[in-house]
């Protein structure tokens, strides 16, 4: 679905990726996981092409994305901070983006699904975190692509929006669809991902099943994996 | 790129600053009929103001569009879409509702106090041409200083500087070298200096055209000369077309190697 091969970007002098070598099949839950500034948000933007890699060749679904623009529409991405036009109401920015990328009726059960009825008629800039983060799902989940990739989505949501998004991503896997999510909140990773890729300073640190981790480092829970590897690096 | 364009143009036109920018003009063009009483007089007034304030306006309209839509374009550029046709989009939507507001702004006062029946109507026209050209190049200036710099106060810092230099500082430099190489026959360089400014070939330019160029002496007359002609119009306007080309095709280049 995914191939990126020998991946290198920096910025300025700061390396943040060094090399990454990473395939991704189709079908399933895919967690990035790592510290702050590891590089996770990057190598996710050199997939979309919105970062430009120094060396290093990404496919996507059988197709290079160098100069090539049209693999996006395959492609639906949550981003990391939902930041929007702030003079766009919310209807009108579902409106645009539909206009953008093609017609969708599946908006409305989304809004619906996240209350968001009574924000429609609102500006982008006046609503708050968690209610900008449901119209950013609403905007990723509404197109039907085979790849989906999440950037810390969880961020800002009630317990109940928790329990929709959870529910959301099972249905899209259930569909047969690939999906990249990265977070921060173990006990959410553990309960969604079916594999993970760990990313420590630009390089992939580990890659298997969350069962794999636990043997690897020795250790009971994947909260206490995860730790373990932290320490283990920066002590 | 074209719903980039009108997505673009339809956000500016919604602000306030466009209809503030269209006022002004309408009032400006308003004042100086009423205050001049005569239309060629008031063309060559509103030249004055024209080429000094048309680049200042394009040059902060483009910054401050850039910087403000960063969002939007972040937004835009996980869709399927070219960078290219993203960043074009956005610049003409700029360029384009400002020219809209100049042609607008000046054209109405001036078609009511019967600029079709004068003779200065190809002037007017040569005033609004060289107002549009001077929107597209410093709209077109501001997006690469904005896309090079992505700290905003550097970006306004070095736009504002641009156009004190184009606008204020060249003229400067250029009358002190005039001066400095006197004894030399210096008409071929100025001729050349003119050109290379897009601001000061504007205002040669509409000068020459209004007939007024026995007050510049024999430098004058070697310009008549030149821009008088239909050869030396042509010129200029492709001179002008180059100072637009250029800068849009680094923002061409420099958007598809930046990272976001």
């Amino acid at each position: 679905m995914v191939t990126v091969e020998n991946l290198h970007k920096k910025f300025n002098k700061n390396v943040v990726l060094s090399g990454i070598d990473l395939n991704i099949n189709e079908g399933g839950i895919f967690a990035v996981l790592g510290p702050n500034g590891s590089g996770k948000t990057t190598l996710i933007k050199t997939i979309l092409g919105m970062v430009i890699p120094n060396k290093g060749a990404i496919t996507v679904l059988g197709k290079n994305i160098k100069h090539n623009s049209e693999y996006r529409s395959k492609i639906d991405y949550l981003p990391q901070i939902a930041n929007f036009p702030s003079n766009l109401k919310v209807k009108e920015l579902i409106k645009m983006i539909k206009d953008l990328r093609g017609n969708t009726n599946e908006d409305v059960r989304l809004i619906k699904l996240f209350n968001l009825e009574p924000f429609l008629n609102k500006k982008l800039g006046n609503l708050s975190g968690g209610t900008k983060q449901k119209v950013n799902i609403v905007l990723t989940f509404m197109f039907d692509s085979p790849l989906i990739i999440l950037d810390e989505p969880t961020t800002g949501l009630d317990p109940i929006s928790l329990i929709r998004l959870k529910e959301l991503i099972q249905t899209e896997k259930a569909k047969g669809k690939t999906l990249i999510i990265t977070s921060h909140i173990m006990s959410f990773v553990e309960e969604v991902s079916d594999e993970i890729v760990f990313i420590l300073e630009g390089e992939i640190y580990f890659k298997g099943t969350i069962n794999e981790l636990k043997t690897k480092t020795n250790q009971p829970d994947f909260e206490h994996a995860i730790a373990s590897i932290l320490i283990d690096n920066h002590a | 790129m074209l719903k980039i364009l009108k997505y673009s143009f339809y956000d500016l036109m919604r602000s306030r600053w466009s209809y503030v920018y269209f006022i002004f003009y309408l009032l400006l063009g308003v004042v100086l009929l009423f205050l001049n009483n005569n239309l060629s007089k008031a063309v060559i007034t509103l030249m004055n103001v024209i080429i000094v304030l048309v680049p200042l306006i394009g040059t902060i309209f483009g910054v401050m569009y850039y910087y403000n839509s960063k969002e939007f374009t972040e937004l835009l550029l996980a869709q399927p879409l070219k960078r290219s046709s993203i960043f074009l989009g956005q610049y003409l939507g700029v360029a384009l509702s400002l020219s809209m507001s100049l042609i607008l702004g000046l054209g109405i006062p001036f078609v009511f106090y019967g600029l079709f029946k004068s003779n200065d109507i190809w002037d007017f026209s040569l005033l609004l041409i060289t107002g549009t050209f001077l929107t597209f190049i410093f709209t077109a200036l501001a997006f690469n200083i904005a896309l090079s710099n992505e700290n905003k106060i550097k970006g306004f810092g070095y736009a504002i500087l641009l156009w004190l230099f184009l606008a204020v500082i060249y003229d400067g430099l250029f009358l002190m070298s005039l001066i400095l190489f006197e004894d030399y026959p210096l008409d071929k360089l100025s001729l050349f200096g003119t050109m290379l400014n897009p601001i000061d070939l504007s205002r040669t330019l509409i000068l020459l055209k209004l007939d007024i160029s026995a007050l510049l002496g024999y430098t004058g007359a070697v310009f008549k000369k030149f821009f008088g002609t239909n050869f030396g119009l042509i010129v200029s306007i492709i001179m002008l077309s180059v100072w637009v080309v250029l800068p849009v095709l680094r923002i061409v280049y420099k958007s598809n190697r930046k990272d976001f």
